[in-house]
């Protein structure tokens, strides 16, 4: 394993330090260091944070390797500065065995990109009639300790109790994709005045606000750790606001899309930019892109530690299921690539958040929730190497070449995002050096 | 490049005069003559001559309109032009004497598209031409019948027919190429 | 015109102007030929994703009134009922040759998409698209607005002052929606009036009053009104009980019809319901202007056609 000295990074506490990588791990930290052997790294001028975690990836493997796979997918994830990701379960078969948990694990092993954790099903086939094997997947390799039937709403209250409770006998958690089925039955937009004159069907706020609610409730009542999974609404946050008031064990987390951008870019600003032309099924997304006063509401709960974490959804298509009509176009978007860049737009560089908070929501914090060990003390001597350097300085208009899984489906395509991830490294693995995703040859060798 | 007058008030008044004895005259009367002016300027022009004949011979001196965009061959080589109503004297033109009027006969193909037009409205015994200046450069087999003036022109050069029910004269200009 | 699609953003002038050149298509309805040669050659493709044979033939015959050659694409019983894209087969028509495409479509802003996305040079005309607009329905229904009210005089005007209200389920109204914004574009003041669940979320954002009081709104007394269909699949979701309490209070029923103000114009886009949202009598009433809508909607067609497929291309004179 390759010995990586790195010269001058600045910390997120604004302090800067030179930082030697060995075995793995944090071997010195401290001014002029030096190692005979060490691949260098000057990373002056650049900031290093903690390893990014994503608690929501769509990794789409087993059954939709058409739309990204686990190397695909993690190759995305350490482009944006990813060294671990929580792989989604509705994959086909679903992941609701330990079989096919520890099959999505160990292809993350063998690429070494990024560490995938796999969630696992709540409920068998994602069907929201029966628990699926919850305690098998707990105790298999994959130690799984998310459970999530997303893309799906656990909507049934007698079920997501035991859920809650089952889950809880392990550690576990459940992350609730918060959609009342009922309610957003054929939805396509937010509801509201934009959907009425668009002619969209509405995605009405409480659908998801109202679920929140239950499952706040259902969790204080029984005990239990909830993490709710991209919340969209000013109204969500006021219930994640109370209940953590409350006492009760929830966390939440934001996606960088609805950090950023609003409804109004699916009527098409008509201006002959990126996003000119109306209805670009790009921007259709599940939960929905909110109104502004949602993305101020959403950006001030994470300042203020209402919101937890933020986490991708990094969901990729084949463009051909985002080349048609609106209604017909499936719901997601990319954005392990983007991420970074986005939370930096978005809180950053408006003074929301400083790089702390940042490594605090996209790293500490998801690494916490998903129990996954090595995130507590970056930087530290003995810690795991898992960090990556930034350029918080660049500017770039971000384009295909930025995205490096299968999906193109972002929302940014044209557009100026600030900040570049210079490299990535995994558990002392450079997986990213210059900007440059490594080879799957020189990532496995280390 | 500034326009050169090449028409006064008073040569547009005669040439509007002659052509008007000229119709009597070749129609032996003004009995079944039907003026139709081609929007917007031949409009006011048949609406002069018919003045001029009915002083000549009372009663004479029916004009409509025709107008002929959606008869033109060149849709895609002009910005969209927004038609102009078509109106026919209540009699129609069945059987009449149709004079079309123009301000400038050039290429030929508006009085190509009148002719199409006027075959859809009905069936006159007789098609003229009447107007108020040629400029020659024609790409049809077309000419006209009475004509106010002959203007030799370069094609790169544009004539501009001035009349004072819109532009507050009666004047004809041309304006050289650059 | 580059495309139709949206009622939505259409200036007062450019709106008039579609008016008065449908006036001149109109004309030629009562010449000796009722036809013009003014798009020979053109080929104008009809692209049929739902069902509408009024719409695609009022297309049709505007299109063959002005010489375009017509080409026709239903979606029952080809290949898109299972599955093949809007990008699919509008390519594989525009690969035929053709000029413009009348896109009729379920889902809303399928014509935008068409429009926006590249995939096809065509003039883009939106004959429909899902709940969202069917800008011709808008111009046509402007048109007899105009043409009743102010007859040979319509030319240049616009409809300044005019009290419209539209009645039903505004939720789901394409036709609604494209009259919204024309008709207030031009000076009309438009009332909606139907059960709460069907007028949409954030109505009170749009350019109009709304009520759910049918009767109120009769008794103000508007210069037209509008009856919408009510779709048979609105039936059994919950929008309201059942078809007599919606014709109860939102059906121009024969007493409805009698309190209407004598000169109020009646209007319906059609099909219509007979005895659902519109009573035969009120239907055939000599108020009702329902025949007049589909003569005066391909007199706006051929209008929007040759909008769209005449003027000079940027790009060919660029070249």
């Amino acid at each position: 394993m390759t010995t990586i000295l790195i010269r001058g990074a600045r910390l997120p506490d604004a302090t800067t330090t030179d930082l030697l990588l060995e075995g793995g791990v944090v071997t010195e930290r401290g001014t002029s260091l030096s190692h005979r052997d060490a691949t260098v790294i000057d990373a002056a001028g650049l900031l290093a944070l903690p390893g990014l975690v994503d608690l929501h990836t769509h990794l789409r493997e087993p059954g939709f390797e058409q739309s990204e796979t686990v190397l695909t997918g993690t190759r995305a994830a350490a482009a944006g500065g990813f060294t671990a990701v929580h792989a989604m379960a509705n994959t086909s078969p679903v992941a609701d065995t330990a079989g096919v948990v520890e099959q999505v694990a160990s292809l993350g092993a063998q690429h070494g990109y990024a560490t995938v954790r796999p969630i696992g099903a709540v409920t068998v086939g994602l069907a929201g009639e029966r628990l699926s094997e919850i305690g098998a997947m707990a105790r298999s390799r994959a130690a799984v300790r998310v459970f999530s039937d997303d893309g799906r709403c656990v909507h049934d209250a007698l079920l997501m109790r035991r859920a809650l409770e089952y889950v809880a006998t392990f550690d576990g958690v459940v992350a609730q994709h918060a959609q009342e089925p009922r309610l957003t039955e054929g939805a396509q937009m937010n509801e509201g005045a934009l959907s009425s004159e668009l002619g969209l069907a509405g995605w009405p706020a409480v659908a998801e606000e109202a679920i929140i609610a239950r499952d706040v409730l259902l969790a204080d009542a029984v005990g239990a750790r909830l993490h709710v999974c991209h919340v969209s609404t000013a109204g969500s946050v006021e219930v994640v606001r109370w209940a953590k008031a409350r006492g009760i064990r929830v966390t939440a987390e934001v996606t960088p899309h609805h950090l950023l951008l609003t409804e109004q870019l699916i009527a098409g600003s008509g201006d002959g930019g990126p996003y000119s032309h109306g209805y670009d099924a790009r921007f259709k997304v599940n939960p929905p892109l909110r109104r502004d006063e949602d993305v101020q509401a959403l950006r001030a709960a994470l300042a203020d530690g209402t919101i937890d974490i933020v986490a991708t959804d990094h969901a990729p298509h084949p463009i051909e299921t985002k080349e048609c009509a609106w209604q017909e176009a499936s719901f997601g978007m990319v954005g392990l690539e983007s991420a970074l860049s986005v939370v930096q737009a978005a809180v950053v560089d408006s003074g929301l958040l400083d790089w702390s908070d940042v490594a605090r929501v996209l790293s500490r914090t998801p690494a916490e929730i998903g129990r996954l060990a090595g995130y507590d003390a970056p930087f530290e001597v003995g810690s795991p190497a898992h960090l990556t350097l930034v350029d918080p300085s660049a500017s770039r208009v971000f384009d295909v070449d930025a995205l490096r899984g299968k999906g193109l489906n972002s929302p940014y395509l044209g557009r100026t995002l600030p900040g570049r991830v210079v490299a990535t490294i995994h558990g002392g693995v450079p997986t990213v050096l210059d900007g440059e995703l490594r080879s799957p040859e020189e990532v496995t060798h280390g | 490049m500034p326009a050169r007058v090449v028409l006064q008030q008073a040569d547009v008044q005669r040439a509007l005069t002659r052509i008007s004895h000229e119709i009597l005259e070749s129609n032996r009367g003004a009995s079944d003559l039907v003026l139709l002016g081609i929007p917007t300027r031949g409009v006011l022009l048949a609406e002069r001559i018919a003045a001029q004949l009915a002083a000549l011979e009372p009663g004479a001196g029916v004009v409509g309109a025709l107008d002929v965009t959606m008869y033109r061959d060149d849709l895609d080589r002009h910005p969209t032009r927004t038609p102009s109503p078509t109106r026919l004297p209540a009699g129609g033109i069945d059987g009449k004497t149709v004079v079309l009027v123009d301000d400038v006969l050039y290429s030929g193909r508006t009085i190509r598209a009148a002719l199409d037009a006027i075959g859809d409205l009905g069936r006159p015994r007789a098609v003229r031409l009447a107007v108020l200046v040629d400029r020659g450069h024609r790409e049809l087999p077309i000419r006209a019948d009475f004509v106010g003036k002959n203007l030799p022109t370069a094609a790169a050069e544009r004539i501009f027919v001035r009349l004072t029910e819109i532009d507050g004269e009666d004047a004809v200009a041309i304006e050289g190429a650059a | 015109m580059r495309h139709l699609l949206t009622t939505v953003g259409l200036e007062h002038d450019q709106a008039v102007s579609i008016l008065d050149v449908a006036e001149d298509m109109a004309d030629v309805a009562t010449r000796a030929v009722p036809k013009l040669p003014t798009l020979r050659g053109r080929t104008v493709a009809n692209l049929f994703f739902e069902d509408s044979t009024r719409t695609r033939l009022s297309f049709e015959a505007a299109a063959k009134r002005l010489s375009a050659d017509v080409i026709t694409f239903s979606a029952k019983g080809s290949s898109v009922s299972k599955g093949e894209s809007l990008k699919d087969t509008a390519q594989t028509i525009a690969a035929m040759g053709i000029d413009a495409v009348v896109l009729r479509h379920a889902a809303s802003g399928a014509a935008e998409v068409l429009a926006g996305s590249g995939w096809i040079d065509a003039a883009v005309v939106n004959a429909g698209d899902g709940t969202h607009q069917h800008p011709t329905q808008g111009l046509l229904d402007a048109y007899t607005l105009r043409k009743t009210l102010h007859g040979d005089g319509s030319r240049g005007r616009d409809l300044d002052g005019v009290r419209v209200t539209i009645v039903g389920d505004i939720l789901h109204s394409r036709v609604a929606r494209s009259n919204v914004w024309l008709l207030t574009t031009l000076g009309a003041q438009v009332h909606l009036v139907g059960p709460r669940t069907l007028l949409p979320t954030g109505v009170d954002t749009w350019p109009v009053t709304t009520g759910t009081d049918l009767d109120a709104a009769i008794a103000e007394r508007p210069d037209a009104i509008m009856m919408l269909r009510v779709q048979q699949e609105r039936m059994h979701a919950a929008f309201f009980p059942h078809e007599r309490e919606y014709t109860s209070a939102w059906g121009l029923d024969d007493a409805r019809l009698e309190r209407l103000a004598t000169d109020t114009i009646v209007m319906h886009p059609g099909p219509m319901n007979r005895g659902l949202e519109i009573s035969a009598r009120a239907a055939d009433s000599p108020r009702s202007v329902i025949l007049d809508q589909v003569t005066n909607g391909v007199s706006i067609r051929m209008a929007v056609l040759y909008l769209v497929l005449s003027g000079s291309d940027p790009r060919e004179v660029a070249a």
